[in-house]
């Protein structure tokens, strides 16, 4: 019965910790091992062998010592096992354990590097080590995952959020990911960009390097080159207000217009999500470029040598709002549909013309969506690598200009930390400043309720403009894409123009022999590593995602803004941002994950949580509290509540959440490019490869191939996920009252 | 076949008092005890406080201050998960992904029953509210009332201690309100449960209530059976908010024992004093009690007339300043101009002391 569930003393959550706690210390090994998941540490020397050995081999074997302050933590929260939560002493134990152990394994992995102590005031007070530290594996994992939530569960008996063990191990476990995977490797960039040659750390040298004229030079107004940091700038601005505004064209066609196939204009504006971004450049190529279809055409019919005029400004400019305008579409779409129809309604019934309506009720209406659609062309643009680096010609930007100085002739990391910092001044910027434009708005504009009313149609003045231009725009998208398909089945494009199959065999040959598949083609290594690294992600994403939505959305605690902001702030990291500082921070000691293919599941995650958490809240806000509180007052806790009935009315937002970090994790350049390895290449930075080859060819046909499988994969997950079955009517009502 | 029990406990509030944030008092240094069986009405205008101090039972909010115990048990600082107490909502929050039966199973899959259990119990329930053969459907599929008595069945099978409604009947039609309204006490009495009921509308509390607690700023105006709060309200609050009254200023002129001298400019009268000492004091008139008489009474002229089918109702003008009347003489009425002698009976006119 209901009131025995005070007084018990048996905690599974507890023991559940206490065990792993314990397997991790004693069962995994402590160090990071390649290739964890074959195994075969299991039968190669393990428990014995320092290489494979858990902790507590290690410390029997006289290895780190400095391990041992970890045991007698692991051991006093065996003491409170038996006691009822409410004993003062359950709640103490817990925080002093947990707390103690946590903060003891963060200062040995930032204490001790690969060359023994880190520090020199540490090697002066104890002496020098003669021992060093490795990467953290999966017992270090365990333990120190036990450690947090034992800490969260000592809180949680406190009374913090009511003695909710959930939901305080989910805030501690968000913000413990979050300070480790977004703020940690800022924090060691900004360090980065202090370093001296000779390793010290000096401010001189950063602020050389920070108004080095390469990057703030104005030279472009007296007709010379400018610093990328104004190219980036005002390419993104531009990039910014045009995408917006043919969202906005896009959305108003879409909802107040009386055209007729708005389903296929819907998929014209829809497709460019599912395509690698610098895809389009490519394009751009075939019928901008040198030998370009329309740059020749042209050149024939008046005469002139066909030129370079693509390359630089104007393609990166079309690529991208190519690329980023069904992005502001698809955000200005939910604001055009929200705006409540009858205060439009309203306002015609107050004498307003059609056009002082749309003027003076619809767009201020819209302000926030404008501003949301701005923001993400802003920064899509300044984080895009692919199309500068395809179109850029001699107009560098940032994100470019950061990748030469990681892996060109300079390897000059400071440079590129440097470069990183000016990148995320100007979207913090950007962040900033849309959010104190609206102030407090952005919320109140869907309320979820039902609204009988229907939208007025566009006034004529605006409706002419609006037409002629989304009809140019969605005509240019086709040709666009009948250029990638068309340029996946020619020979040479400009040269030899004879259709072939070449390019897709070369890519995806397979042959069967000796009763099994082999997969000749180049291309089928990054594919099979794209699809894992994009399975595993996309599930991540979608579970941190919403989790950080419902403590958003659904609890109070101390500090939830700051949580708040911390958990969007990695949506205003640009890619290439997160790509540079993961370098510097995960290549050594304690997390020491370059190279492998946890990086880039890891930096996947932390790129489009925020798109997780945004859907999330999104449909959060549109269920009434009263649900989960209903359910708390027949008995189910946070966990079982939030299990099983606010997962199963959000199937929409978790299907945005997957099919968005699923299709990202196969598209994404500007962080992968640093990250991928020899080991683990994906397919977006292997066709950037082949591209600098000049093999535009494979690298189309093989972007062709990528399309297809999102739109098969994006099916399969609305199939998987299901519908919730929820009669309308039922929704509408709940916000009544 | 298992029917639904009643362990109907009592609600104790020890000098609660809820803040949010920092400085908004919700619910003020409020005390309170609710009898096991009864069924108590917490009524009051928006934003008293009267929400608040439901969900405080509920465990859905903290008290800051001060203790609550249900039963005899210290429950002020447990969550709603783990409080013998279930609650019928205003939106009704039924789970529309899930049927009926599975709304009313919902609690009881963590109350530790069986599966057999669990069915047979959820089947009583909804039998219990009228909704037998209904269990397949999906909320949406059901009308308005239909939903409230899912609602109602679903909070009823885990036979709470103490149930919570709140506002239940205001997203119903007006006719739906009576019926629903009757049948919640019917289930209440039969099962005797203690239930504690949220509302704003002063005649659904008179209605169904065994005792109104009436809130006024965050703080408790007046608690008592409904007659009494009609009859003899507190304060003026409490007489307008209650069935509505005209407040005449008036003067006690003297006290003997426990009648009143009264006079209302010039018109001397004898009330029961109800402890109030000789001064200026606030004469309340039911609507429906005032009676015109031949003498004796208050001069005054007949400002408006309004025909409303059953009755007639009156605004009346004097020097005491505004009377509103009812009447249920529709064949003769009064017609405005006149002048009419306001009397005061021997009961009906209550002294109450300036709020």
């Amino acid at each position: 019965m209901r009131q025995t569930t005070t007084e018990k003393t048996t905690h599974p959550a507890l023991i559940f910790w206490i065990v792993a706690g314990w397997v991790g210390f004693v069962l995994l090994p402590w160090y990071g091992v390649e290739d964890f998941w074959f195994m075969e540490w299991l039968t190669d020397g393990w428990p014995l062998d320092t290489d494979y050995a858990p902790a507590l081999f290690l410390l029997l074997q006289g290895e780190k010592p400095w391990l041992w302050p970890v045991l007698p933590a692991l051991a006093a929260p065996l003491l409170v096992m038996r006691r009822p939560k409410t004993d003062p002493l359950y709640a103490q134990i817990l925080l002093a354990a947990g707390g103690f152990g946590f903060a003891w394994l963060i200062a040995q992995g930032l204490g001790i590097g690969i060359r023994g102590w880190n520090a020199g005031w540490l090697e002066a007070l104890f002496g020098p080590l003669g021992d060093r530290q490795y990467g953290m594996g999966y017992g270090a994992l365990i333990v120190a995952s036990a450690f947090l939530f034992l800490f969260t569960q000592g809180i949680a008996a406190r009374g913090a959020i009511n003695g909710d063990v959930f939901v305080t191990g989910a805030i501690g476990g968000v913000i413990a990911v979050v300070t480790i995977f977004v703020f940690f490797p800022i924090a060691k960039m900004l360090l980065a960009a202090f370093v001296t040659e000779e390793g010290g750390h000096s401010v001189v040298v950063f602020l050389s390097k920070f108004f080095d004229d390469r990057i703030w030079g104005l030279g472009c107004l007296s007709g010379a080159r400018c610093g990328v940091a104004w190219n980036s700038l005002f390419l993104a601005v531009l990039v910014g207000v045009l995408s917006t505004a043919l969202g906005l064209v896009f959305a108003l066609v879409l909802t107040r217009s009386g055209f007729r196939f708005k389903r296929s204009l819907r998929a014209i504006t829809v497709l460019p999500i599912i395509t690698p971004p610098f895809v389009i450049g490519l394009a751009i190529i075939l019928l901008f470029g040198l030998s370009g279809t329309v740059t020749t055409w042209v050149a024939d019919l008046v005469g002139m040598r066909p030129t370079r005029w693509v390359y630089g400004l104007p393609g990166v400019l079309i690529a991208q709002l190519l690329a980023f305008t069904p992005i502001a579409f698809l955000v200005l779409i939910g604001v055009v549909e929200g705006v409540s129809p009858s205060m439009e309604e309203a306002a015609q019934t107050l004498r307003a013309s059609r056009w002082q309506t749309f003027r003076t009720v619809s767009l201020p209406l819209m302000r926030p969506g404008l501003a949301n659609a701005f923001l993400l062309g802003f920064i899509e643009s300044m984080a895009d690598f692919g199309n500068p680096l395809v179109l850029g010609g001699n107009f560098d930007v940032l994100s470019t200009e950061i990748f030469f100085a990681i892996v060109g002739a300079q390897y000059d990391q400071g440079r590129a930390a440097i470069l990183a910092i000016v990148l995320l001044a100007f979207t913090l910027a950007a962040f900033y400043l849309q959010r104190f434009w609206l102030g407090r708005k952005s919320y109140t504009t869907v309320t979820g309720k039902g609204d009988a009313g229907v939208h007025p149609e566009m006034p004529r003045g605006l409706a002419i403009p609006v037409y002629a231009v989304a009809a140019i725009w969605g005509a240019f998208t086709i040709v666009i894409y009948g250029m990638i398909l068309y340029g996946s089945v020619v020979q040479l494009w400009g040269v030899d123009n004879t259709l072939t199959f070449k390019h897709y065999i070369t890519a995806f040959a397979v042959r069967i022999e000796d009763g099994g598949i082999r997969w000749t083609g180049s291309a089928w290594d990054s594919f099979w590593t794209t699809m894992m690294i994009a399975t595993v992600a996309a599930p991540l994403t979608a579970a941190i995602g919403l989790i950080t939505a419902y403590l958003l959305t659904r609890q109070d605690f101390a500090g939830k803004r700051s949580f708040e902001f911390g958990t969007m702030l990695s949506f205003a990291i640009p890619g290439t941002v997160i790509g540079v500082s993961y370098i510097l921070a995960f290549n050594i000691p304690p997390i020491e994950i370059t190279g492998t293919g946890l990086i880039l599941v890891i930096s996947f995650i932390f790129r489009n949580m925020p798109v997780g958490v945004r859907a999330g809240i999104a449909s959060m806000s549109q269920l009434d509290r009263s649900l989960d509180e209903s359910s708390l007052t027949l008995g189910a806790n946070s966990w079982q509540t939030f299990r099983r009935v606010i997962l199963p009315l959000l199937r929409p937002a978790i299907l945005a959440a997957l099919v968005y970090s699923f299709v990202r994790a196969m598209t994404a350049i500007s962080a992968v490019i640093f990250l991928v390895s020899a080991r683990y290449d994906m397919a977006t930075s292997y066709i950037i490869g082949r591209v600098e080859n000049n093999d535009y060819g494979l690298a189309i046909a093989y972007s062709t191939a990528l399309i297809f499988v999102m739109l098969a994969a994006v099916g399969l997950l609305q199939l998987m996920v299901g519908r919730t079955r929820i009669g309308r009517r039922m929704s509408h009502e709940q916000g009544g009252g | 076949m298992a029917g639904v029990n009643s362990r109907a406990a009592s609600v104790v509030f020890e000098n609660v008092t809820k803040i949010y944030g920092r400085d908004v008092v919700a619910v003020n240094d409020v005390s309170l005890r609710i009898e096991p069986g009864k069924l108590v009405t917490l009524l009051g205008p928006s934003g008293c406080g009267k929400t608040t101090t439901l969900r405080m039972i509920a465990g859905l909010e903290m008290a800051s201050k001060g203790r609550i115990l249900i039963g005899d048990k210290d429950v002020t600082t447990l969550p709603a998960t783990d409080r013998d107490v279930s609650m019928v909502f205003q939106s009704y929050a039924l789970f529309p992904h899930m049927t009926v039966l599975e709304n009313v199973s919902y609690g009881l899959k963590f109350s530790g029953y069986s599966k057999s259990e669990t069915r047979d119990r959820a089947m009583a329930g909804l039998s219990l509210v009228g909704l037998d053969g209904y269990g397949g459907r999906l909320p949406s599929e059901l009308s308005g009332g239909q939903q409230q008595r899912v609602a109602v069945a679903r909070a009823l099978v885990l036979e709470p201690e103490v149930l919570l409604f709140d506002e239940p009947l205001s997203n119903l039609d007006a006719k739906l309100r009576r019926h629903v309204r009757e049948e919640i006490r019917e289930i209440q009495q039969n099962l005797g449960l203690t239930v504690v009921y949220v509302t704003h509308d002063q005649e659904e509390a008179l209605a169904v209530s065994d005792e109104i607690v009436v809130m006024k700023n965050a703080a408790i105006a007046q608690i008592g059976p409904p007659r009494a709060l009609y009859d003899a309200p507190a304060d003026t609050f409490v007489a307008d908010f209650i069935g509505e009254a005209n407040l005449i200023a008036c003067e006690i002129v003297s006290v003997t024992g426990d009648v009143a001298e009264v006079a209302v400019t010039g018109v001397r009268h004898s009330l029961p004093a109800r402890g109030l000492k000789p001064g200026p004091a606030t004469l309340a008139l039911r609507p429906s009690r005032i009676r015109i008489v031949e003498a004796g009474g208050l001069a005054a002229t007949v400002e408006k007339v309004t025909y409303v089918g059953p009755r007639m109702e009156y605004t009346f003008a004097g020097d005491f300043g505004q009377v509103f009347a009812v009447s249920d003489n529709v064949d003769t009425p009064y017609r405005a101009g006149d002048g009419v002698m306001i009397g005061l009976a021997a009961s009906g006119p209550v002294l109450v002391p300036d709020a």
